[in-house]
């Protein structure tokens, strides 16, 4: 504790000393803090993303969302085609000055799949690695498993000496109480080296001079200044204290396009808003279910106006969706997209068909600090649901109360938003959402359906490593949620960042996670 | 003497206790940590796995006994979303809140006492009336409006005063100080001023109705017929004897101020003890919660006893009426 302290004051000091010099700091002011300088302590991938400035990992994203060699240079599948040899980029130093090898990448996956890790979850394939020299690597999957590369985008990679030097081998453990170093101190190989954090108020990053890669930003650091009230965010930001939000309220987007010395930055997110339903015997009110029929599914589809969502509840800011994933993600293909067309009279007309009684009640489940104007756009359907003769109840509340309930099947229909991460495959919803609920698959299947023909397709792709195949597989799968309704897709939500004209260039990347290594501000800012 | 204050202790014993049940009742209604713990793709297999580990599953008797056995030996367990020891956590916000909550109680009396001299002296001039019609505003503005408009106008309009954040800090042993620095004092300001506004009214007024009391007491009238100076007698002779119940007052809002602290706290961005209790609950942090909770309820208990204690210490009676009531019902 005591050194510590010690050495947050001397960072305090070394703050002020530097501050009197004309530095090109981007002040971020983001809508909350993160949890802890642990990447794998939390499954919070707004921490991961903060973290992957200061932790690389063995590929990553390029500005264009596309996987491109990080701290690994090239890779292949061995004959066996379960294991990976990973050939390692050379020359590359910790932020101690520790030099990056094959031990660190094997003491790293093993730390992420340890059984306390809550993160284990993102290398769902992962059996074991085993180092074959300083700068090879082998990796053992459970059977051929193409999206490794993009499980390995968001597993950063620790110094093996500076865990076993500071007893931070294992990841924290708060069932048995145990604390960790990496808590409180990080050492990556990445563009940015933490200097000082203060939990909810201020945490200071440089820049890696000796980072690998050619810097494309021209920061000399950051500082990740979380403001978790909204308005008080929007005031920052008009009065300069923050010179860049990846959070900007919707409701304040005209205030803040008005301000002359603030720019908004628009776009739509990769996250797929969607509608579930229970296929379950009974309904919560223990009135028969009738959503497990493919009609009324899709009279339920036909009842939304979702031209009238985009246009009043999302202000022309989403993207209307016909397809349950984004169409930058793998996957997708633009016949999924069409749209059922918004048609009561036919709505009415099937539930009739399928006998679905008049004014079924039923709950309809929307969380409050979820997606983007969940709230209201809920309360729209609800309404647009009862004008063609249903009862739906609707049940708002947080997220920490609402997830344990769908889980444990204790609601009927819910919204349920998906941007695909970190894979960015369609792959993952198929897998997560989609599948039948058995295993690793289908944990996000809250309605509990089972399609065989639809999990054959998906097993196929899951271990299918031709990319062509099996994207062609994805897509075939994908007809069948949509052929079959099992969610109603709404939109893609609109995301917004907010800049100062401090900031030269901040390009906006629609899995909504900034990446300030591609960041500029004007000098002396 | 003795078994007052024994009796004192055991009430705040039995409160404390009280407390620590219904925070652990409540929290059954915030729903499941470890839905926000793990990422998308843990398993259903994984999730129930750290719920035992964590000992969810336990009944409610259970997880409140370990919680008290272990809270009695200081031990709140770890956060699950910050990883630290809760105490830690708390023992490191609890300076910002309580310098915060300090500047807001001598900005109440610094304040309050004079203006509540004033109204009571000129009463019906129309100074003393457009101070009391503030002082209606002051007590029914939410503090968070407060905050808003005070950033709005010294922040953004100004520029001013920081809108958000405690600026540098000072390490002093374990206690962070932002008073020693420019930019710690300045970040003090707006914060102070917007938590300290419903006290401000509240002192006001309080020590208006005890001066409009006190004025007219006999000794007054006989110090004004001595011909000592009108100021010395109301500042002075009168003042000194309305600040009792004043002092009473202060002492028992800190716990409230405190308590309080997290809606200026959250619209200031100040990072204090009542902005991890609100992080702690969007994230189900059961071990933070119960922590603060009993920290807050401490504080508030401790106050209490302490000025029941004082008040038993100073006025006899109140001692013999507890005993004479303990006879009678024996």
């Amino acid at each position: 504790m005591h050194m510590r302290h010690l050495l947050l004051a001397t960072a305090a000091v070394a703050g002020l000393a530097g501050a009197a010099q004309a530095e090109n700091v981007l002040k971020w002011g983001a809508n909350r803090d993160i949890g802890s300088l642990d990447p794998y302590s939390y499954g919070d991938s707004f921490t991961i993303n903060v973290l992957n400035h200061v932790y690389e990992g063995l590929v990553r994203y390029n500005k264009d969302l596309k996987i491109e060699p990080a701290l690994a240079e090239s890779w292949e599948i061995l004959d066996d085609q379960v294991t990976w040899r990973f050939k390692l980029r050379q020359g590359v130093t910790f932020h101690n000055g520790n030099p990056f090898t094959a031990d660190d990448v094997v003491a790293s996956l093993t730390r992420v799949s340890d059984e306390a890790s809550p993160l284990k979850g993102n290398l769902p394939a992962y059996v074991s690695s085993e180092v074959v020299d300083d700068y090879t690597v082998d990796i053992t999957l459970n059977g051929t498993y193409p999206l490794l590369l993009n499980d390995l985008t968001n597993i950063h990679i620790f110094d093996k000496e500076w865990m076993t030097e500071h007893d931070a081998l294992k990841p924290t453990d708060i069932g048995a109480g145990v604390e960790g170093y990496a808590t409180y101190n990080a050492n990556g190989t990445g563009p940015f080296i933490v200097e000082s954090r203060q939990p909810d108020a201020k945490t200071v990053f440089v820049k890696n001079a000796d980072w690998w890669d050619t810097p494309q930003h021209n920061l000399d650091g950051f500082e990740l200044l979380p403001v978790n009230s909204a308005a008080t965010r929007v005031a920052a930001l008009l009065s300069g204290e923050i010179s860049f939000t990846n959070d900007a309220p919707v409701q304040d987007l005209p205030r803040l396009e008005a301000a002359p010395n603030v720019s908004v930055l628009e776009g739509v997110d990769l996250r797929t808003v969607m509608i579930g339903f229970p296929f379950r015997d009974k309904l919560t009110t223990g009135a028969d279910n009738p959503f497990s029929d493919v009609k009324v599914r899709e009279a339920l589809y036909k009842a939304i106006d979702l031209d009238l969502i985009h246009k009043k509840v999302m202000r022309g800011k989403s993207r209307i969706a016909g397809a349950t994933v984004a169409p930058p993600i793998p996957g997708y293909a633009p016949e999924l997209d069409e749209l059922p067309g918004f048609d009561p009279e036919a709505a009415k007309a099937l539930l009739a068909e399928a006998g679905v009684p008049e004014d079924l009640a039923f709950e309809f489940s929307c969380i409050s600090d979820g997606l983007v104007n969940e709230e209201q756009f809920c309360q729209a359907i609800a309404s647009m649901w009862s004008r063609v003769g249903l009862a739906p109840k609707l049940d708002v509340a947080p997220r920490a109360v609402q997830s344990p309930k769908r889980t444990n099947g204790k609601t009927d229909v819910y919204v349920l938003g998906w941007a695909t991460l970190p894979m960015l495959d369609a792959y993952s919803p198929l897998l997560q959402i989609f599948h039948t609920k058995e295993g690793n698959a289908g944990v996000f299947n809250w309605g509990g359906w089972s399609f065989p023909e639809l999990d054959k397709l998906i097993d196929a792709a899951g271990s299918e490593l031709d990319l062509d195949k099996r994207l062609a597989l994805e897509t075939e799968a994908l007809g069948i949620v949509k052929k079959e309704h099992i969610m109603l897709p709404l939109h893609q939500q609109p995301m917004a960042w907010a800049v100062t004209d401090a900031v030269t260039d901040m390009p906006l990347f629609p899995d909504n996670k900034p990446r300030l290594w591609f960041a500029k501000v004007n000098p002396g800012s | 003497m003795i078994a007052f204050l024994l009796k004192r202790a055991a009430n705040a014993a039995f409160v404390m206790l009280a407390v620590a049940l219904l925070a652990f009742v409540i929290f059954r209604f915030f729903g499941d940590p470890v839905e926000m713990m793990v990422n998308e793709q843990a398993t259903q297999s994984d999730r129930a796995e750290l719920r035992e580990r964590l000992g969810l599953n336990d009944g409610l008797v259970t997880q409140y006994t370990r919680f008290v056995t272990n809270a009695v030996q200081g031990d709140f367990g770890i956060s699950y979303r910050n990883q630290q020891d809760v105490m830690v956590l708390i023992k490191e916000r609890f300076p910002a809140t309580f310098e915060l909550v300090l500047v807001a109680t001598v900005l109440s009396l610094v304040v309050g006492i004079p203006l509540g001299v004033i109204t009571a002296v000129h009463r019906n001039s129309r100074l003393a009336n457009a101070l009391q019609l503030g002082s209606i505003v002051g007590v029914s503005l939410p503090s968070f409006v407060v905050g808003i408009l005070l950033i709005l106008g010294f922040s953004v309009s100004l520029g001013w005063l920081p809108g958000f954040g405690r600026g540098e800090t000072v390490d002093i042993g374990w206690w962070s100080t932002g008073l020693l620095t420019p930019s710690g004092r300045a970040a003090l300001i707006l914060p102070a001023i917007s938590l300290s506004t419903f006290q401000v009214t509240l002192v006001m007024r309080l020590v208006r109705a005890e001066m409009l009391e006190t004025l007219r007491a006999d000794y007054i009238k006989f110090a004004r017929a001595r011909g000592v100076p009108t100021a010395r007698v109301q500042w002075r002779h009168a003042l000194r004897n309305c600040l009792m119940p004043v002092i009473t007052l202060t002492g028992m809002q800190i716990g409230n101020l405190i308590a309080f602290a997290l809606v200026t706290e959250t619209v200031f961005q100040w990072p204090g003890m009542g902005m991890l209790f609100i992080q702690a609950v969007t994230f189900v942090d059961i071990p933070v919660m119960a922590a603060y909770l009993m920290i807050v309820s401490f504080i508030f208990v401790a106050l209490n006893t302490l000025v029941d204690i004082t008040y038993a210490w100073v006025d006899p009676r109140l001692r013999d009426d507890t005993a004479r009531a303990g006879g009678a019902n024996g």
